[in-house]
């Protein structure tokens, strides 16, 4: 409960680099495979995510937990598109090769499997890459790292008081449940939706005024330190640069612009081998 | 700017860690299977009716961002985006709803609500869908009926559970000007 993002600590040199080149290159890296939809190119990417996932040291049981979600999400959202779209390969790819039937409207074409082909690589060339942002960052350390990439400290402060504070919160939250559960406000199954929502907003109350409570409390305290005084501000987890952290920084860079380049080859996102 | 004040930092910090808790783990079964309810929306509209836009815009970002980065399933920006949007539409209307002065009678409550529910549908009928055709090119009638699905289940949680939440923070709070000189 205590990790819930899931961060591991341990020697490699993925760990070894500082959370604002990870961050950085997590940016480029997403972009990246976001952007192209070039077959080709998405297998690189996720070839190379998973050669930098075997280099952090991390093995699959650490994040197996992870992984279940996302194997479930993307086929969710596999089978949705294709039950309302079954021709949304055709439409992007122009041509139309039939392979079978299933029924009715749902005909099964190469340009619809190739189109999921590519979806499911996309997930493959961006998700290990995040489990290992997350798995090798400490949380502590991503604040600093935000502000190190040019996001106002205030805002950076922010995220880190969010991190500092969802313990607590989740703690609070589960005891005022079982109190009120105790007192016997019915949250499972048993009830309607509706009274389960107006039993949730029971629980919300008292934990949203305290949560108000805190707010004063810690903005007072920080309003005392002056926080907010000066334009800068330095970070008890920010580290400096080195060189292995310029050249991750060089390579995802490279990587994002050879995206671009794809894009004007193959004028447009999409690699097309029907043509 | 006077939006920018330390307590609006710590409230965006809290309200976050809010929205990520009440994301993440407060699952409420609904009737479909494998779909949870999720009442941060209720929270989020009520934060940023306190505390402004900045806050509305930057805990649904932050809250969002950092639920998904706990699955692991990449950060899904179309969707976080529109969860920001929402926060920051309703923060707009803050001043009108003036529940920081502890009011919040049947005027207010029509209008909460009714910002709400214009919110959800820019948020999740228009901008969301909008971002995932253009980001993953994904097909249109899929994307919208996500949405409006989405949509339709956030409206009626932040009416219920944002609702409640505004009444019981009003009641709580001593009213403006309750101080009356003898």
């Amino acid at each position: 409960m205590t990790n819930i993002f899931n961060y591991i600590d341990r020697q490699s040199p993925v760990h070894r680099l500082t959370g604002a080149t990870k961050l950085i290159c997590l940016i480029f890296w997403t972009f990246a495979a976001m952007s192209s939809y070039d077959t080709r190119f998405l297998a690189l990417l996720a070839v190379l995510s998973v050669f930098l996932f075997t280099l952090s040291r991390l093995r699959l049981r650490d994040v197996s937990f992870m992984i279940g979600f996302t194997v479930v999400f993307m086929l969710l959202n596999n089978i949705l598109i294709f039950v309302f779209s079954p021709e949304h390969g055709v439409a992007i790819y122009g041509t139309r090769h039939v392979l079978f039937t299933i029924v009715g409207r749902y005909i099964v074409t190469r340009e619809q499997l190739f189109f999921h082909l590519n979806l499911i690589l996309k997930y493959f060339a961006t998700i290990p890459f995040v489990l290992l942002f997350v798995s090798t960052t400490n949380p502590s350390e991503f604040a600093a790292s935000l502000n190190r990439v040019g996001v106002n400290y205030k805002i950076a402060y922010a995220v880190a008081l969010a991190l500092r504070y969802i313990p607590d919160i989740q703690h609070e939250y589960r005891d005022i449940s079982l109190s009120l559960q105790a007192r016997g406000v019915e949250l499972s199954r048993k009830e309607s939706v509706i009274k389960r929502l107006k039993s949730a907003a029971t629980v919300l109350i008292p934990l949203i005024l305290s949560s108000l409570d805190r707010i004063e409390i810690i903005s007072n305290a920080m309003e005392l330190r002056s926080f907010g005084k000066h334009k800068k501000r330095t970070w008890y987890m920010g580290y400096p640069f080195t060189r292995s952290d310029f050249l991750a920084i060089i390579i995802s860079l490279l990587l994002l612009l050879g995206s671009v380049f794809l894009t004007v080859v193959n004028k447009g996102r999409f690699y097309n081998p029907f043509l | 700017m006077k939006q920018f004040s330390v307590k609006t930092i710590v409230a965006i910090g809290i309200g976050a860690a809010l929205f990520f808790v009440l994301g993440r783990f407060v699952a409420i079964p609904s009737p479909v299977p494998n779909t949870n309810i999720s009442i941060q929306y209720g929270l989020l509209a009520f934060i940023a009716a306190i505390f402004g836009p900045l806050a509305g815009v930057l805990i649904g970002l932050i809250g969002h961002a950092l639920i998904d980065f706990s699955y692991g399933w990449g950060i899904w920006w179309s969707w976080v985006v529109a969860s920001a949007i929402f926060g920051g539409f309703v923060g707009i209307w803050f001043k009108k709803l003036s529940l920081y002065d502890g009011v919040f009678g049947k005027k207010q409550i029509i209008l909460f609500n009714l910002y709400q529910i214009i919110g959800h549908i820019i948020a999740w009928g228009i901008v969301a869908p909008l971002l995932d055709i253009l980001i993953y090119a994904e097909p249109a009638n899929k994307v919208f009926t996500q949405g409006l699905v989405a949509g339709a289940a956030n409206i009626v949680t932040t009416a219920v559970i944002g609702s409640i939440l505004c009444i019981a923070y009003a009641a709580a709070k001593p009213k403006r000007d309750s101080l009356a000189k003898e």
